[in-house]
């Protein structure tokens, strides 16, 4: 999976390509958790996110958490197949999904 | 009918999952079905790759089995590890906010709502997963 981050003053995008799952998963957790601090607005970009299972789900629960604190969390450009987990998981309730 | 046997650690995922996604492609699943069956199967198999065999210093193994065809496809996961259900917990509360979501559950959860059927059995010191999903 690659991931693209972009930073500007308080706002972070960050763009994933291929798919997060149970192997990748802890790569995308470890760089969330160096890039967050005084951020204030956390876009991710899912336009290139084929897949994700429940391990990139608690990566993004466990962001969401932070982010409540401090700003705001938005996921944009969200596939069917994925917006279809958030459904089932909920997720699309608690998330900013646009 | 096919079969393979795998270590029963978390490295072993994407052997599992070329496995499996080679069965699927072998009978023309569609695309989009083919990611919602590897994201139930991600689930089932690492939670046994973590826990089946725990209690015990030797790798354990995994038996996948794979019955495919155009308009079906039921996949079993066999381990000879601790008996547990992954059915048997209860499904986690969805409709409460980020702070108060707990972590667990949710991969079961996932393969419970996109999977067409699910069994657990424990036979003769097995646990054995099946899941069923119509490919069309």
């Amino acid at each position: 999976m690659n991931i693209m981050k972009k930073q500007e003053n308080d706002t972070l995008v960050v763009a994933l390509e291929g798919r997060l799952d149970t192997t990748t998963a802890p790569e995308l957790d470890r760089e969330l958790k160096a890039s967050t601090n005084g951020v204030k607005t956390l876009t991710f970009d899912f336009a290139k996110l084929e897949y994700i299972s429940s391990a990139g789900l608690r990566v993004l629960l466990s962001t969401q958490k932070i982010m409540n604190k401090q700003g705001e969390m938005i996921i944009k450009n969200v596939n069917d197949t994925i917006l279809e987990v958030f459904d089932i998981t909920g997720f699309s309730s608690i998330m900013n999904i646009q | 009918m096919i079969e393979t046997i795998l270590p029963s650690k978390a490295e072993a995922l994407e052997d599992a999952m070329t496995f499996l996604e080679g069965a699927l492609a072998s009978v023309s699943c569609p695309m989009k079905t083919m990611l919602r069956i590897s994201m139930c199967f991600e689930e089932i198999f690492v939670n046994v790759a973590r826990y089946a065999y725990a209690d015990r210093k030797e790798e354990g193994t995994i038996k996948i089995r794979i019955d495919a065809n155009p308009s079906e496809a039921e996949i079993t996961i066999i381990d000879s590890g601790l008996p547990f259900n992954p059915l048997a917990n209860e499904d986690p509360n969805i409709t409460l906010s980020a702070e108060e979501r707990g972590i667990g559950g949710l991969g079961i959860l996932m393969v419970k709502k996109t999977m067409d059927e699910t069994s657990y059995e424990y036979l003769n010191g097995q646990n054995v997963f099946r899941m069923k999903k119509r490919l069309v």
